[in-house]
Order: C-alpha cells, then sequence, then structure tokens
C-alpha cells in the first residue's frame, strides 16, 4: 500500500495475480473513455469523477480553513491567506488595479481547479479504481477540460471587454494601426487553441511518460519524471491563470486612462 | 462499456485523444458554478479577513506614527522647557550675585563714611575740648598768674 501511495501510477496490482498482470501490463489506455450516456449526450464519465473527487478535496480545505477565522492566522488559514494573496496578486499585475477585483474569483477559481486537477491527477493513486473502460486521471489531461477551460476565458475576456468599454472595446482590434486588424483577429482564435492545447500537451505527455516508464521499469526510475510532471503541473496552473488574466487585462485596459 | 441509462440505445463512441463531446459544456457549466461557489465560500471571506487586517495595520502603524510624533514633540517641548528653566536659573543667580555685590559695596562705602565721619567727629570733639582746656588752662593760669601778682604787690 506505501508503494502504491508513493508511486500512484506504478502497478497497483499484487504480482500473486498474473491474470490481471497480463491484462495490466499491455494496457496503455490512450484515449479509452469511459462513457455515460445522457439522453442524447455522451460524457466522458472518468473525468467527471475525478473532477468532483478533487473539486470536492479542494471544497473541503476550502470549508475547513475558513470556519473559524480570526484575525491572527492559524492553521489552515495560513494556507487559504496564502493563496488569497497569491491570487490577489497574480490578477492586480497582470489585469490592474481598476477591475482586478471582479475577475479575481474567476482566475482564481483557474488556477485552484487546474492545480488540483494537475496535481491529483499525479498524486492519487486512481489506479486503485478499476472502470469498466479507461482511467481515472486528471481531468486537465482531457481535451474537453481544457478546451472547456480555455472557452471560458475566451468569454471571459471578451465579456469583461464590452461590459467595461461598451463598444469601444473594438477599438482595441485597431490599436495602434488599423493594419493590427486581421492579427487581432486571428488571435481571438490563437488565445483559446494555445491554452487548451499547451495544458493539455503538457498534463497529457506527462501521465503518458510516466506510464510508458511505470510499463518498461516499474520501481524508481519514474521517480524523477514524477516530480518533473509535478513541476509542470504547477507551473502550467500558472500559467493558464497568468495568460487567462491577461487576456482579461488586455480586454480593459483603457488607451486613455 | 456501461450505459447509465439503458433506453438510449446508441452505439458507444470510438473514443481517442481528441474525442469532444458533451462533456465540455457540462465541464465548462461546472467551472462557472464552482467560481460562483468559491467566490461565496473562498474569496469574499478570506479577502474580508485579509483586507480587515491590512486596515487595521495600516491604522495602527499610523496611529503608532502619529503617537511618536507627539511624543517626540513633547521631547522637543520638554527639551526647550528645561532649557529655558536653566537660563532662567542662571540669570537668577547672577541677578542675586550682582545684588549682593551691589549691597557689600554699598554697605562698605556706607560704613566706611560713618567711620570716617565718626572719627571725623571725634577728632573734632577732641579739637574742640583740647582748645576749650587750653583757653581754660590759659585762663587759669592768667588769673594764677594775677593772683600772684595781687599778692605779690600786696606783700
Amino acid at each position: 500500500m506505501l508503494l502504491q501511495t508513493l508511486l500512484p501510477l506504478a502497478e497497483a496490482l499484487p504480482a500473486s495475480d498474473p491474470e490481471l498482470m497480463v491484462e495490466e501490463s499491455h494496457g496503455l489506455e490512450i484515449g479509452q473513455h469511459f462513457y455515460w450516456r445522457l439522453g442524447q449526450l455522451d460524457l466522458h464519465g472518468q473525468i467527471f469523477l475525478s473532477s468532483w473527487i478533487l473539486i470536492g478535496a479542494l471544497l473541503t480545505i476550502v470549508v475547513a480553513g475558513t470556519r473559524r477565522m480570526g484575525r491572527k492566522p492559524a492553521g489552515l488559514q495560513n494556507l487559504l491567506e496564502f493563496l488569497w494573496d497569491y491570487i490577489r496578486n497574480l490578477s492586480r499585475e497582470q489585469i490592474g488595479e481598476a477591475a482586478y477585483r471582479d475577475w479575481m474569483p474567476f482566475i482564481g477559481t483557474l488556477f485552484l481547479f487546474i492545480f488540483f486537477c494537475n496535481w491529483g491527477g499525479a498524486l492519487v493513486p486512481w489506479r486503485l479504481v478499476r472502470l469498466p473502460s479507461g482511467e481515472l486521471g486528471a481531468p486537465t489531461g482531457d481535451i474537453n477540460t481544457t478546451v472547456a477551460l480555455a472557452l471560458l476565458v475566451s468569454l471571459a475576456y471578451f465579456y469583461a471587454g464590452l461590459s467595461r468599454k461598451g463598444l469601444r472595446y473594438f477599438e482595441y482590434y485597431v490599436e495602434p494601426t488599423p493594419i493590427m486588424l486581421p492579427f487581432k483577429i486571428v488571435e481571438d482564435f490563437t488565445k483559446p487553441l494555445s491554452l487548451s492545447f499547451r495544458l493539455f500537451g503538457n498534463i497529457m505527455a506527462d501521465e503518458l511518460t510516466v506510464s510508458v516508464l511505470v510499463l518498461l521499469l516499474p520501481l524508481f526510475v519514474p521517480l524523477p519524471m514524477m516530480f518533473l510532471g509535478l513541476f509542470t503541473s504547477a507551473i502550467q496552473a500558472l500559467i493558464f491563470a497568468t495568460l487567462a488574466a491577461y487576456y482579461i487585462g488586455e480586454a480593459v485596459h483603457e488607451e486613455h486612462a | 462499456m456501461i450505459s447509465w441509462f439503458p433506453l438510449a440505445e446508441a452505439p458507444v463512441p470510438e473514443g481517442g485523444l481528441f474525442d469532444f463531446d458533451a462533456t465540455l459544456p457540462l465541464m465548462a457549466i461546472q467551472v462557472v458554478v464552482l467560481t460562483f461557489i468559491l467566490n461565496k465560500l473562498f474569496f469574499q471571506p478570506v479577502g474580508k479577513v485579509v483586507e480587515e487586517r491590512e486596515g487595521f495595520v495600516t491604522t495602527s502603524h499610523k496611529d503608532a506614527k502619529e503617537r511618536l510624533a507627539q511624543v517626540q514633540r513633547l521631547e522637543q517641548d520638554l527639551k526647550g522647557q528645561l532649557q529655558k528653566a536653566r537660563q532662567d536659573a542662571q540669570a537668577v543667580i547672577a541677578a542675586a550675585e550682582d545684588e549682593v555685590a551691589t549691597l557689600y559695596k554699598s554697605a562698605l562705602a556706607e560704613a566706611k563714611s560713618s567711620a570716617t565721619r565718626l572719627r571725623e567727629q571725634a577728632r573734632a570733639d577732641m579739637e574742640a575740648q583740647r582748645s576749650a582746656a587750653a583757653a581754660a588752662l590759659t585762663k587759669q593760669s592768667r588769673q594764677l598768674a594775677d593772683l600772684i601778682i595781687q599778692r605779690l604787690i600786696a606783700v
């Protein structure tokens, strides 16, 4: 059990069960999903299951930490205040003093959600739970999740710009010169694309690398790769949140303030 | 391959890395809901506590600064008063010394003059008495002489 906890993606099955070992050993389950059917809609059940568990963990920490808050912080309150301060600084730097308060919860949720998904995907021994198809893992390792997040960011910066500046928001497209117009329009498409693929690619690749290494050399060899994965996971959450804040900041920025 | 809603019979999708389906909008909705929940449970309460503390620290700092300034002002004030008191004392001492010196001088002068006067008077008295005594002596000696002469004549 200890080994399973330390090496979450390592083979979680006892060696005494050869049949399962065989099934497990040829199983790099890429692109297989645990489908739920909702009316006519197909859902990736494994993504929702793991995201609910991770959101539950996040909310548990938040609720436990905010239960008794005082002027002199103690215990979990310290962690939460640190996170809060971190997120505030991030959004204030990128969005600017005027508008950051409105967007701080969104930026913070993106950061916390992605961070929890990335780390949860790497640290929780998901393999202990066996699904009929597919496997539990980081929700951010699924293209649906990352595209959803990226589209939310697109909606957010459009909404931020339009609600703050009205139609003057579109001046942004021709500033500083109208030559920029096509590039800025292309940017509206490349922003969500790069956001989603960066996150998806990093997490997916990390999980894949670790699974391949685990498949080949199960015990200690994948460890450095796992630590690297934790590092990239944190960085990716930061990058996503920072870029989202930057895009919103760009949209609400007043040229002639 | 589980169908949770057995009434909806449709072939199970093939899957794949880029398999877009209803997961996407539902995940988006889930994240938006999470944003509102975290805003209520995390960002607002923690923000309130942190900002209250920041306000408290700022006010306390300002307060302390004000008090320090006040203390420094008082210190300056007291130092000034002390200085002034010292100068006053110095002046009082000097004045008293001056007065004493003048009093001493005047007393000395008075004493000298009265002594001189007394001596002069005594001398004058002495002169007068001496001259009176001399006159009386002359007179007596003349009477005596007259008497001697009369007696001699009478003899």
